[in-house]
């Protein structure tokens, strides 16, 4: 798959779960935020129903607000009253225009790692039971953590095979132990195999067609 | 038996703050010779019969000093009682992590709201804040080590831990900590992950862990028999502090541990000499589901 379809698929991906989860959960809103490697901000990735149409891309500081409970403990939690906390109506009002009376939120674990948050805001009241809410919400979370990583190691992988698959098989074991082999070999060994190796690649060059599969 | 009941504190006398005994390598090194030796004198506090009256009643923590390993603690917000002292781990050039004083503060909430639900339990147990979170950004196993290998040191008498790490090249470092914690009466308390992933150190056995229920009362918890969860204590719709001075209810695990946190507390204050597995099996025996007032059938317990 080429790498840009991988993009695609990650979208779609976390568009499809934030729709299940804000359906499953009778929500206004669901939401998924990755953790920003070098600043540790949440970045707002896939939202469906309230703020989808200017949240996405938006990003707040981590460690603040209940996202950053959840980063930081590693483990799902409810809130009930938040907007009984004028402070906290405050800060949502400013930040996503959106005051919600719950929050539900699980994290996403890749590699033991806390990669981003799934959120669910104002869930309906169809009696369900807290506790299973949050059992839930923690099972949607380990879904979308395992899709991503298949994801992130799919494109690790057709970036590593670009080259290698052009060639057939044998071929293939033979350039990656001269690649292997070369910065260990002694000098003139060393100048001769790059001499053959350029010959090879001219010799490439010029009748690039009597070897199908290779594309220059 | 009448003993005098004494603080655990922070003397290195004690048989289980000693150092490790020297000997030459490869002599058994932990036989007693008994029969030649007198016995060691130590203090205990003997198990008769076990109620929830006998193991915290009457007991609001006092004497007892709790480390909460988590976001810190505000150290202003009227659920926070008794928080004696805040320190944090601080990430060195070398990539090693320092521990130092540091405000009493809290940015994100998490750590104030664990402590607050401690004081809820045990009013008068000292705390501590120590911070080992500070951000959303990853690598922060390190930091919990180095915050948790401190409060093991120091002599804390029980560590709040409502937080884990999935990364599994602090599983062995973590293990080893708890274990050393366990032989220093230093009991953790931890929160139990309630999603499908592996993380630590709640699943050692060493560690006290602790996962909620569904009941909205404080002083309820279950005794689980199914392993690696030790307890269920309240964790649905708890009033907890929440930035600014506010409070809010919350649902999780996060919630449950500090109330066992609090028990623990309590019995510790009453109770000085139980040793980690003692006060285990004290929790156990006066756990809602386990404790028969009169003296009731054990038996019928397997329906």
């Amino acid at each position: 798959m080429p790498a840009g379809q991988t993009d695609i698929t990650e979208r779609t991906l976390l568009q499809s779960i934030v729709e299940v989860a804000k359906s499953v959960f009778g929500a206004a809103a669901a939401s998924v935020f990755l953790v920003d490697d070098e600043t540790g901000d949440l970045v707002f990735e896939a939202v469906a129903g309230e703020g989808e149409d200017q949240l996405v891309g938006t990003r707040f500081p981590g460690g603040t607000g209940l996202a950053g409970w959840v980063v930081m403990s590693g483990q799902a939690l409810l809130v009930d009253d938040v907007a009984q906390s004028p402070q906290f109506a405050r800060d949502a009002a400013e930040s996503t225009g959106y005051v919600p009376h719950s929050i539900m939120a699980a994290p996403l674990i890749s590699n033991g790692d806390c990669i981003g948050v799934l959120e669910v805001l104002d869930r309906g009241s169809r009696p369900r039971g807290d506790l299973t809410d949050v059992d839930l919400i923690g099972m949607l979370a380990t879904e979308v953590a395992l899709g991503l990583e298949l994801l992130v190691r799919l494109r690790r992988l057709t970036g590593e095979l670009q080259p290698a698959t052009a060639v057939s098989g044998g071929d293939a074991g033979m350039i990656r132990r001269i690649v292997a082999r070369l910065p260990a070999a002694t000098e003139p060994v060393a100048s001769t195999v790059s001499r053959l190796l350029a010959t090879a690649d001219d010799l490439l060059a010029g009748d690039g067609a009597a070897f199908p599969g290779v594309t220059r | 038996m009448t003993l005098e009941p004494q603080k655990s504190g922070d003397s290195e006398q004690q048989p289980w703050r000693r150092p490790p005994r020297h000997h030459f390598p490869g002599i058994p090194a932990w036989g007693a010779p008994t029969a030649a030796l007198r016995e060691e004198k130590f203090d205990i506090d003997l198990i008769g019969e076990v109620t929830p009256e006998w193991a915290w009643g009457g007991s609001n923590g006092s004497g007892v000093n709790v480390a909460v390993l988590d976001s810190g603690v505000d150290g202003t917000h009227p659920m926070v009682r008794r928080l004696e002292r805040s320190v944090g781990v601080m990430p060195g050039d070398d990539g090693e992590f320092t521990i130092a004083d540091c405000e009493p503060a809290d940015s994100a909430g998490h750590g104030t709201a664990c402590a607050g639900l401690i004081s809820s339990v045990a009013p008068e147990a000292t705390l501590t804040s120590v911070r080992v979170l500070t951000d959303g950004k990853h690598g922060t196993g390190a930091g919990l080590i180095a915050g948790l290998r401190w409060a093991i040191d120091e002599g804390f008498d029980v560590i709040n831990m409502s937080l884990s790490t999935g990364k599994p090249q602090f599983c062995l470092a973590l293990h080893e900590l708890a274990d050393r914690a366990y032989f220093r009466r230093c009991v953790i308390v931890a929160s139990a992950h309630n999603m499908p992933v592996r993380s630590f150190p709640w699943p050692f056995a060493s560690v006290i862990s602790v996962a909620s229920h569904d009941e909205p009362d404080s002083s309820v918890y279950y005794y689980n028999p199914s392993p690696p969860v030790d307890f269920y204590a309240r964790g649905m719709g708890v009033e907890v502090a929440w930035p600014g001075g506010a409070k809010i209810r919350s649902t999780g695990n996060s919630f449950a541990t500090p109330h066992i946190t609090g028990i623990c507390a309590r019995i510790l204050s009453k109770h000085p000499m139980l040793t980690p597995f003692q006060l285990k099996s004290v929790l156990y025996l006066a756990a809602s589901n386990v404790f028969q007032p009169q003296g009731g059938d054990y038996a019928s317990r397997s329906d």
